[in-house]
Formats: structure tokens, C-alpha cells, sequence
């Protein structure tokens, strides 16, 4: 069994008990243990099952790599799936529980698929979703929804309880990892007088030095890291961040920081995560290394485990995965394990060791009693839900003439590897090292910045180096070169010695026993979590996969939550055999951010709930919510749609409005339309090329409406233009428009007009603007008193400044209603003032607010455009009867020369018409009109689409404006627009304006 | 004339660093020639200050010249005088190409003070707040987690935060969120 020792455990405090739950069973752990190592602690083997075959499993790792100890963690607004039990902190409350079985974890419906494993090869599922094909929908995609993902979703209703963040950090050096090589490289870096930050993605520092022992300068390494850390502590220069993970490193020294700050003591005040977005100019990775697992048969049976792990479950939380224990390995350093366990008073049965010969550590294992069998190799573990029995042959050979031992617990070793992959991320190359059989970074070949110079560096054993002594060595020099790079020069120190007992070279073995037959091999597993055996890989290999790229996706090697960090050597080791390849040639497959998960929501940080999006508001954006805005998204601003009174529905008050304004008096905050300032000598000039039309011969106090145009010819904007003095035009535009048509004029301005003289400045949110709408628009603004605003002295499309009540105001004449219309702009900070007193002044004219809807209605029955209805990027002002619009005076203006390509000129082009349906209802928004005939692909042929379409209360009829191929020239023809409700809509090509053809209303 | 108000009317929030409105501050965008001596002259009478040189700030209170762009200053008055101003700043450029528009309208200013203010502005906006990299005197342009918005010190504590006026909203609510109690990062 699994169980805590009476001694050992640096990590933990044994005065302070720990209470939790698994599955609903109240466990006990102490303070400093991992949900990992208190799960063992308790006896609990067992974690999880595996997400194919569902077959029991235990934990194999001790930290970030582990692929099988995942669990749901926390309840209600606070459950997260796929959590890992061995970063996972121990906190007092913490419920846990295992995924993917049902009914339960020991008994499992699901764990069947291990006797169907036979017929769930590598490549399943796309051999046996392909047919037949009907199958896909009713059968094949709810069973792969069924038993897709491992852990359980949050409930749909529950919502995350806690609040995360971003923080920008700048630094010249930045160290990822807070394990010896890290210290050390800090350190050095840091000596330099470089600006360094150091982070660590456990709550220690040290690594796993400690752990595997050694001295440093005469003294033990724990010592020397405390010595180190404390010294690093009082460096000014150094930022330390442990609980902190390096996610991922980008261009430009970009890399992000994944910082846990209260997943160990949930509901304390402050965010849960902190996203670190840290430029450095150098990087130091110093990752360390992550130990292989050996291939063979039943190495996935819980109590089979990395030998390093189990090492670090005995020294740092005082517990023991098993009592009798036999040690497989290819190397030295597994020695280690067997010793510490031996010393902590675990029976060692035997060491496995598949190479002839072994360096001192054997010899100081011997010595301890423990039996060393070299050339020797696991041939099979037996046990079902936990290791019950070993069966031992010769490493060489197929696993014939076993030995069987009974035991609890199994470590392996397979030689370590670097974690290459912050080196990697961002294109760092790797170069295979024979002696230890490993990958590791090629520093020839850097990953590149700007400025084509190296950013990264690699140091201690994610560079290569294994032994403490050569760790160090390389970390120091990593960190004065990386200071060196960064512009500072390194302080001329030397590097700490550091002392352990030599090894013996290791042996690459990628299958134990090395010809292993078939069915050991079907047995073998190389990805935990995905259920893929050396089997599989084998068979890839026969069926045609030579790339590892492919392999990975036809296997799923390496796809599962931990993205292969156990298993892709190995895989890729099998796959190089079986295709009688060298390993460097078949490669890896690419390291992707982030190094492990990372929560969506720290990716998102701040922005959620009220802060999820910027929402731009008026002067009088209160005001309207607080009397019935239903609200519309416009660009980022929010705009009333319409204001519903008690007992209406938003269509009632859509009506309402629409009459009222037309028979009384409406207002609209028009706060939101776009006002650029264009100013300076070349101003008019300027604008007759943004412009189709001329805005340079408008006179001062006048306005004109006008088209913008992409250089494409295509409509991008348009707005009512004031002349306000000789050098200065007010340019209105649509919404959404502002800022993009601010952009567009400075483009040119600045990249093609460069030596004109023009000036613009954006002033939309300077005022606030109503329009002033209705039979009794002048009558309201007459009773506030002030400017002149008769017919004679404020004609249609002029302006004027004056005073309207306590108001400094700007009269625009100008309507989008076609009703007798002013918009007034007032300073913004006085916008909710004047917005009052309209209200007030105008209850005795009937005046009512009118939102957006009640706008286009407006609008539509005057037949007026709308940029985005009845422009989608591809219309051209043509398309919409505008020729008017198109100065014909002109040299040039943008757009011009667009519209004489033969596409543009093309008489065939969908063109503006009004529609009406023969019965009177609403046409469908965006339905097609069909023709005779069907396309190649059998669908029936279009001739035009509805661009905008509405229920006209004032006509008391569905009105609709489209484009129609040939439009103009079939006035009175019907035209068929199938719904997507089934129905044929039918409707009559008509003129698009509706209401007062004439204009009379508005010329009042 | 009514009583202007402010777009957030001077609210306010204590957390690990103080955030509030300040109310309504004039400001007159000026965009011209930086090195013409006439400009020079507009915003030395309206300021009494120097034209900034780039990313530089020259702000007493309410008064003072910001350095925008190459070719843009923020000229800040107190609110009260910014038509003055601005009548005489045009009348003194009248031969000058420039342009000088008020948009102190267009904008909201919020004071984030205290101890933590650095941290709490690293985390909306992409910029080195060391104290060694951003001092008083400086201005950035920049953004505030999804907006654009300026910002200079007033002091070693504190921060002037310029927004646009229809996002004062989002970003008073943005900066009370990072300065939620427990948001200390403990780096500047």
C-alpha cells in the first residue's frame, strides 16, 4: 500500500492537518502536501482512468508532466475539470473527484473498451466513422460527443466566482525557472546590474536539487539554495515571482507569466490569476529536465511510477507509493530512488537495470542490501488496480523465461529529457545528444529577435547538462550572457562548484524487453491519457505515416491535456525504429504555448461582466435607461432602439414612435454620429477627393450631403458636410465611422498628401446632438427662445451658432425623415441639461424620445440609404441611384477611377428599388429574390437580395428597399423571395421612397 | 449657459489606490508646426509653458502643455477660461497653419493615487511604470485594457488618466477592478 512515513517530508509541516474530500470520502493531509501526494498518503492509488479505454490509473509523475492524476476540483461556481493532482496544493475544504467512469471510479461501464482495445487500433476513429454515412449524424457524432473530454464541464448556470488580471513587466532578463540552473542564473545576470525577474512555477525554490542531493562548495545543495535564494532576496534588481509558471515565449521577447495567486487558499480577497505580459531582451530558459517513462507491458497499472517522482514523494512529503518496490532503469540516477527508499525503510526488492554494467551508485545500492540485476528488464506488471505482481526476463530478447515478484509499487526510468520547450515556442532548434539519448537546444541555433540575434537562452538541464556540478556551470554562463546581451557587462565571477556521484553512461533503450513480442507490445503504454501504446505507433508506421506530425494526429500520441511531456520520445523512438530511421531524421512534433494549461479566464483577465467590453455612452445614456431604452449595439457605442413604455412590447413602441414623430414631435440622440474637424488651406481640395461630390464650392453656413468611397470605388461612408469658415468643414459621419474615417483621412493625409496642408481632428464626443424632429420641431425650439430658426433665416441644409435657451448651440437644418428637422449640438457636458428642457418644453407638442428603429423606419419610407444595409463593402454608389452624388466637375476623387472598371460599369449589377409585398406583410431581412433557372450547383439562381425591410406604421404596410438585377427597368414587376421559414414571399418592384415623393414635409 | 457636469460627476473609489473623477478640465487640441515660433508663443501666453518635447509633460494643476504627437499638443486651462483661451490662441494663429479645437468635452480625467497606483495602471496599460522608466514630466499615449487614453504623474503617487468621454464609464469601472483589496502585485 501507499502510505506516509513517520520521517521524511521537507515540504510538509506535520503540526498542521489538512482536511479534504475524493470522491465524497474525508481524507487527511497535512500543510505543503500536493492533492498528489496526500492522495497517496491516504492509501488512494487509484486516480483516474484513462480517456480511451478507461482503464485504471495512478499518478506516474510528481508535477507539471503528470498525464493521468487529473481531477475535478471545487464545487458550484468554483469546479474546474482536468485539474492536476500534482501541482495542485493541499488547502483545508478542497473536495476532489475523479473523471471519466461511470458509475464510479473502481467499477466502470466504460473500462469494457479495454477488452474491445483489439478493435480500437491506432486510426480508429477514422476507419470506423468514414462509413456509412448517414451513421455520422444519428449514430457516430452523439456516441463521440458521449465520450469526448475527460472531465466535467461546469454547469451551464454556475459562473466563475473569482476575478483575474493582466500586469505588464518589463525586464532585461528574464529567467524561467526558479530551480538551481534558475538561482544561479539570476544570480549572475542580476551581478551585471541587468534588471531581472525570476519566476517559478511551484511554491519552492531549488528545483529538484534537494531531491536528488549533492554538494555545492563543500555544502549540502539544500543549504546552498537556501543561501542562494535569500542572497538573490536582497538584490534590488531581482523581481521573484514562485507560483508562476513561464506559459510561453513570443516574438520580440514577448512571453507571458501564469502566475497562481490564490488557487491554494480559494475566496481570499484579490485575483485568482495574474497574467504576466513581460517583454525582456533576454530570456533564460532554465526548466530543468523530465524524466522518461520505460516502455513495457502494463506500465500504465496505478503504483507504476517515474522513479524521480517516487524519489520525490518520499523527500519532500514523507510518503511511500508502495512497501515492496522494484526499480527498473537505464541509467544511474534511478539508483537514487532506490537508495532513498531503501534509507526511508521501504523494502527495495530489486533493482532491474537493463544495461550490463552500472556506475558507484549500484555499487552504494549493493551495498545497502539491495539486489542489482543487470541486463535485466521488466517483461510485464500484473494488477488491475494497482501493481500486484512483476514478471522479470532478459533485456535483450522477446520476454521469454520470466521471473515473477510480487510487489506493490514499480519506479522507472528511461533517462531524462530537457524541457526544450520555452526554447522552442518561438523557433529554437534542438540537436539530438547520443550519450544520453535525449534532445537538447541547439545553441547555433537560437530563436532570432528584431534584431536577427539570439533572445533565448538554455541553461542547467534544459540545455543538456544532467549532473549538478555542470548545471551550474552552464547556468552562470547562461545568465552573464544573457546580461551581456541585454548591454550590461557580466561581473567576472566564478561558478559555484558543485559535487555528486559520477554515473555510468546510460543506455538509449525505447522497449523493454528490446523484441518484445506483440502482445507485450499492445501492452506497452506510451500516452497515458490517450490510451496509445507502442502498438499503435507500430502500426501507424506499417499503414504509411512516416511524418511524426501525422503520426501524432492519426495515434493521438501527445494530443491529451499534458501535450506529450512523457510520451514523445519514447513515441517518436518507436516510430524511428519501425520506420528504420534515425531519430533526429523523424524529428518532433512542434512545442505550442502554453508549457501546461493555462485558465481561460486569466487569458481574458479584467474583461468580464461589466468590464467584458467597453460600452460608449452618451451625455444622456442614463436618461435613456432609466425610461425604457431597449438597447442596440452600435459599434461599441449602445443606442436606444426604441423606449418601451410599461405594458408595450418593443414593436408597440417602435409604432408609437414612428407615428409620433411624423404627426408631433420626436427626438433622437444623435450624440453618436461622427464629427471631424478638417481645417487648413488645402482643406477643400482634400475633401474633394475623399468625397464624390464637391465640398469645396459649399458656401460658409451651408451644408451638403455626400458619398465616401474605398480607392476601390466601394461606399464606405457618408454624412451631411458643414463649410464653417474659409479653411474649416465639419465632416459628419455615420456611428460607427468616426474613428475609421478619422483613420482614413490621416492615412492619406499623411502617406500620399503628405505636403498639403490640412489638419483634422476628431470632435465627436465634444457635443452632445438631438435631433429635433416633427410638424412641431420649430415650435419646441422657439418656446426655449434664442437664435432665429424661421425658414427664411435658417433655411433647409444650412447652419447657424447662436443660443437656444441657456444653450450655446449649433443649428444644423438638415433631416434623415424626411419631417421638418433640427439637429442641435450642444457642449457634451450640457447635453442631459438641453435634452431635459426639449423634454420639458415640448409636452405641450406632443414630443416623445424615438430610438434607432424608429430611425431607419424614418428613413426607409423616404427611400434614404443606410451605410451597412444597403452597403455591405461591394456597393458601388451606382448600385444605389446615386449618380447625383458623383461630381462629374471633378479631376479625381477616391473612387473614381474604380467605378470605370468594366465590373463597375457593368449594366447587369444589382440595382436600389423599393419592394412591396402583394399582401401588405414584412418581407424577410436579407432574403434572396430568385430567378429562372438553376446554378452549376443546382440552386436556384439570384437576381437580388432584401437590404432593409420594415412594417411602416404610417403607411400601415411592410415596406422594403433591395437590390435587384435590372431593378429600375421592371418598376411593377413581381418578384419571388423564398423565407427561410419555407414560404414564398412575394413582392412588387416599386419606387423606394414611400412617403411625401416631393419633400414638401421637410421644406416647411 | 446650463451647469456643465462632468461625465462621471466626481465619483470616486478607495482601494489599493484611490481612483476619482476630477470634473471638468479644459482642454484645446493643438496640432501644427511644434517648432514654429508663433505656436511657441500661443502656448507659452496660454500655459506659460515651453512647447514639450516629445512624450513630455509640463502640467501645474489645470494648466499646462502635453506633448501628443509630432504634430499635436494638449493645451490644458482651467475650464472656465477655455473659450478665452481659445479665442485668443485662434486670432494669434490666424497666419499660421494650425488647428486649435476644444474638446474639453470630449474627454474625462480620473486621479488614481497611492502607494499602488503604479501597479494599479500596469495592469490596463502596456508600459513600464519602474520608477526609473515613468516620472512626472512624462505623458504616454496609450491604452487602458480595450480603450486609448493618456496618462502623466502629478506626483511620485499620482496619476492623471485621460479617457474619452463616452468610455469614462468602462474605465473608472476598469481601474476599480484593478484596484480591487489584494490586487497588489508588489513590483513597483
Amino acid at each position: 500500500m501507499s502510505t506516509r512515513l513517520a520521517k521524511h517530508g521537507r515540504l510538509i509541516d506535520r503540526s498542521k492537518q489538512v482536511s479534504f474530500t475524493f470522491n465524497g470520502t474525508s481524507m487527511q493531509g497535512y500543510e505543503g502536501d500536493t492533492l498528489a501526494s496526500a492522495l497517496l498518503a491516504n492509501d488512494q492509488m487509484m486516480m483516474g482512468r484513462s480517456f480511451k479505454y478507461h482503464r485504471p490509473r495512478g499518478v506516474v509523475a510528481s508535477g507539471a508532466e503528470e498525464p493521468n492524476a487529473l481531477v475535478g476540483l471545487g464545487e458550484g461556481n468554483r469546479l474546474e475539470p482536468n485539474q492536476r493532482a500534482t501541482t495542485t496544493e493541499l488547502f483545508n475544504g478542497l473536495t476532489s473527484v475523479s473523471q471519466n467512469h461511470w458509475p464510479n471510479l473502481e467499477f466502470d461501464i466504460g473500462a469494457i473498451n479495454k477488452h474491445l482495445s483489439r478493435f480500437l487500433p491506432a486510426g480508429f476513429y477514422y476507419k470506423m466513422f468514414i462509413h456509412p454515412k448517414p451513421f455520422w449524424k444519428h449514430v457516430y457524432e452523439p456516441f463521440i460527443r458521449q465520450s469526448a473530454g475527460l472531465g466535467k464541464a461546469p454547469d451551464k448556470d454556475s459562473r466563475d466566482a473569482d476575478t483575474y488580471e493582466h500586469f505588464y513587466a518589463f525586464t532585461d532578463v528574464l529567467v524561467i525557472g526558479g530551480g538551481v540552473a534558475g538561482l544561479q542564473a539570476a544570480k549572475a545576470a542580476a551581478q551585471s546590474g541587468a534588471k531581472v525577474m525570476l519566476i517559478e512555477q511551484t511554491a519552492h525554490w531549488g528545483g529538484r536539487a534537494p531531491v536528488d542531493g549533492g554538494t555545492v562548495g563543500g555544502e549540502p545543495v539544500d543549504k546552498f539554495v537556501e543561501q542562494l535564494v535569500s542572497e538573490i532576496e536582497t538584490m534590488g534588481n531581482v523581481t521573484m515571482r514562485n507560483r508562476c509558471m513561464g506559459a510561453g515565449v513570443y516574438d520580440h521577447g514577448y512571453v507571458l507569466g501564469y502566475e497562481r495567486l490564490t488557487d491554494h487558499k480559494p475566496g481570499t480577497q484579490g485575483p485568482r490569476h495574474r497574467l504576466w505580459r513581460i517583454r525582456a531582451k533576454q530570456v533564460v530558459t532554465a526548466t530543468g529536465a523530465i524524466e522518461r517513462p520505460l516502455s513495457f507491458a502494463g506500465n500504465d497499472v496505478p503504483g507504476v511510477m517515474l522513479a524521480s517522482a517516487m524519489r520525490d514523494y518520499v523527500v519532500n512529503w514523507g510518503v511511500t507509493p508502495g512497501e515492496r518496490v522494484i526499480v527498473a532503469t537505464n541509467n544511474d540516477d534511478a539508483y537514487r530512488t532506490a537508495i532513498t527508499l531503501k534509507q526511508a525503510g521501504v523494502d527495495v526488492l530489486r533493482v532491474v537495470d537493463a544495461r550490463a554494467s552500472a556506475g558507484p551508485l549500484a555499487e552504494e545500492a549493493r551495498q545497502l542490501g539491495i539486489r542489482v540485476d543487470p541486463g535485466k528488464a521488466i517483461a510485464k506488471v500484473k494488477g488491475g488496480k494497482r501493481v500486484k505482481k512483476v514478471a522479470i526476463c532478459n533485456q535483450e530478447g522477446i520476454g521469454g523465461a520470466r521471473e515473477e515478484i510480487e510487489c506493490d509499487a514499480v519506479a522507472m526510468s528511461g533517462g531524462w529529457s530537457p524541457v526544450v520547450h520555452m526554447w522552442s515556442h518561438c523557433g529554437g532548434k534542438l540537436i539530438w545528444d547520443d550519450a544520453n539519448a535525449h534532445f537538447r537546444p541547439d545553441p547555433s541555433r537560437p530563436p532570432l529577435g528584431a534584431d536577427g540575434e539570439g533572445f533565448v537562452l538554455a541553461a542547467g538541464s534544459s540545455n543538456g547538462p544532467l549532473a549538478l556540478g555542470d548545471v551550474l556551470k552552464d547556468a552562470d554562463a547562461a545568465g552573464k550572457a544573457a546580461a551581456k546581451a541585454a548591454g550590461f557587462t557580466a561581473k567576472r565571477t566564478k561558478a559555484p562548484v558543485g559535487e555528486t556521484t559520477a554515473e555510468a553512461p546510460m543506455a538509449a533503450v525505447w522497449l523493454m524487453p528490446s523484441n518484445a513480442e506483440i502482445d507485450l507490445r499492445m501492452k506497452s503504454w506510451l500516452d497515458f491519457q490517450n490510451d496509445v501504446k507502442v502498438s499503435d505507433v507500430q502500426l501507424a508506421a506499417r499503414e504509411g505515416y512516416e511524418s511524426v506530425e501525422h503520426t501524432k494526429r492519426y495515434t493521438t500520441l501527445g494530443m491529451a491535456t499534458d501535450q506529450g511531456k512523457l510520451s514523445n520520445i519514447n513515441g517518436l523512438a518507436i516510430l524511428a525504429d519501425a520506420l528504420d530511421s534515425e531519430i533526429p531524421k523523424v524529428g518532433t512534433t512542434t512545442f505550442r504555448p502554453p508549457y501546461t494549461p493555462i485558465s481561460m479566464a486569466s487569458i481574458g483577465g479584467e474583461a468580464r461582466g461589466e468590464v467584458f467590453q467597453p460600452i460608449r455612452q452618451t451625455p444622456m445614456h442614463n436618461w435613456h435607461d432609466k425610461n425604457g431604452a431597449d438597447w442596440e449595439p452600435v459599434g461599441q457605442w449602445r443606442r436606444t432602439y426604441a423606449y418601451v413604455r410599461p405594458g408595450e412590447s418593443v414593436h408597440d413602441a417602435v409604432n408609437r414612435e414612428v407615428k409620433n414623430t411624423r404627426e408631433n414631435l420626436g427626438v433622437l440622440d444623435a450624440s453618436t454620429l461622427g464629427k471631424l474637424i478638417v481645417k487648413g488651406p488645402d482643406a477643400g481640395k482634400f475633401l474633394d477627393m475623399m468625397y464624390t461630390n464637391m465640398m469645396s464650392t459649399l458656401k460658409i453656413g451651408k451644408c451638403r450631403y455626400g458619398l465616401m468611397c474605398s480607392e476601390n470605388g466601394f461606399l464606405i461612408d457618408d454624412g451631411v458636410v458643414a463649410r464653417i469658415d474659409d479653411d474649416t468643414w465639419l465632416c459628419h459621419t455615420t456611428t460607427g465611422g468616426a474613428e475609421r474615417i478619422h483613420g482614413h483621412m490621416e492615412e492619406w493625409l499623411q502617406t500620399e498628401w503628405w505636403d498639403w496642408k490640412v489638419y483634422v481632428a476628431n470632435v465627436t464626443e465634444q457635443y452632445a446632438q438631438v435631433a429635433v424632429v416633427g410638424p412641431n420641431a420649430r415650435k419646441v425650439l422657439e418656446k426655449l427662445g434664442g437664435m432665429d430658426l424661421s425658414k427664411e433665416t435658417l433655411p433647409f441644409m444650412e447652419w447657424r451658432d447662436g443660443k437656444i435657451g441657456a444653450f450655446d448651440a449649433r443649428a444644423y437644418r438638415i433631416s434623415f425623415s424626411g419631417e421638418l428637422s433640427y439637429e442641435i449640438a450642444v457642449p457634451a457636458s450640457q447635453g442631459q441639461a438641453f435634452w431635459d428642457a426639449l423634454m420639458e418644453a415640448g409636452k405641450e407638442f406632443g414630443v416623445m424620445p424615438y430610438g434607432t428603429e424608429c430611425l431607419h423606419i424614418l428613413r426607409a419610407e423616404k427611400g434614404f440609404i443606410m451605410i451597412g444595409d444597403e452597403t455591405d463593402g461591394t456597393v458601388i454608389p451606382q448600385d444605389l441611384g446615386l449618380h447625383w452624388a458623383l461630381s462629374k466637375k471633378k479631376e479625381d476623387y477616391l473612387g473614381k477611377r474604380a467605378h470605370s472598371r468594366s465590373h463597375m460599369a457593368d449594366p447587369e449589377r444589382w440595382k436600389l428599388v423599393g419592394l412591396e409585398t402583394v399582401d401588405g406583410s414584412v418581407l424577410p431581412d436579407g432574403a434572396y429574390a430568385v430567378g429562372e433557372g438553376v446554378n452549376a450547383n443546382g440552386q436556384r439562381n439570384m437576381i437580388g437580395r432584401v437590404t432593409s425591410t420594415y412594417y411602416s406604421a404610417n403607411l400601415g404596410k411592410g415596406i422594403a428597399m433591395g437590390l435587384i438585377k435590372h431593378g429600375p427597368d421592371r418598376m411593377g414587376e413581381i418578384v419571388e423571395f423564398p423565407g427561410t421559414d419555407g414560404k414564398i414571399y412575394k413582392a412588387k418592384i416599386v419606387d423606394p421612397i414611400f412617403y411625401d415623393k416631393d419633400g414638401e414635409k421637410q421644406n416647411v | 449657459m446650463s451647469e456643465p457636469i462632468s461625465a462621471l460627476n466626481h465619483a470616486s473609489y478607495d482601494g489599493i489606490a484611490k481612483v476619482e473623477e476630477c470634473g471638468l478640465q479644459g482642454m484645446i487640441t493643438l496640432r501644427g508646426d511644434l517648432s514654429d515660433k508663433v505656436l511657441a508663443k500661443v502656448v507659452k501666453d496660454a500655459t506659460g509653458q515651453k512647447v514639450p518635447g516629445q512624450r513630455e509633460a509640463l502640467v501645474n494643476g489645470d494648466t499646462g502643455v502635453c506633448w501628443m504627437s509630432t504634430d499635436e499638443l494638449l493645451v490644458l486651462v482651467p475650464y472656465a477660461e477655455v473659450e478665452a483661451k481659445l479665442a485668443a490662441m485662434t486670432n494669434a494663429l490666424s497666419g499660421t497653419h494650425a488647428l486649435a479645437v476644444n474638446v474639453s468635452d470630449a474627454r474625462a480625467v480620473i486621479r488614481v493615487s497611492g502607494s499602488s497606483a503604479r501597479e494599479v495602471l500596469g495592469k490596463v496599460a502596456p508600459v513600464d511604470f519602474a520608477v526609473d522608466a515613468f516620472q512626472s514630466g512624462q505623458i504616454r499615449r496609450s491604452r487602458l485594457a480595450q480603450v486609448a487614453g493618456a496618462f502623466w504623474m502629478d506626483d511620485a503617487e499620482t496619476f492623471r488618466v485621460v479617457c474619452f468621454r463616452s468610455t469614462a464609464d468602462y474605465v473608472f469601472k476598469l481601474l476599480k477592478i484593478a484596484a480591487q483589496p489584494g490586487g497588489e502585485v508588489g513590483v513597483y
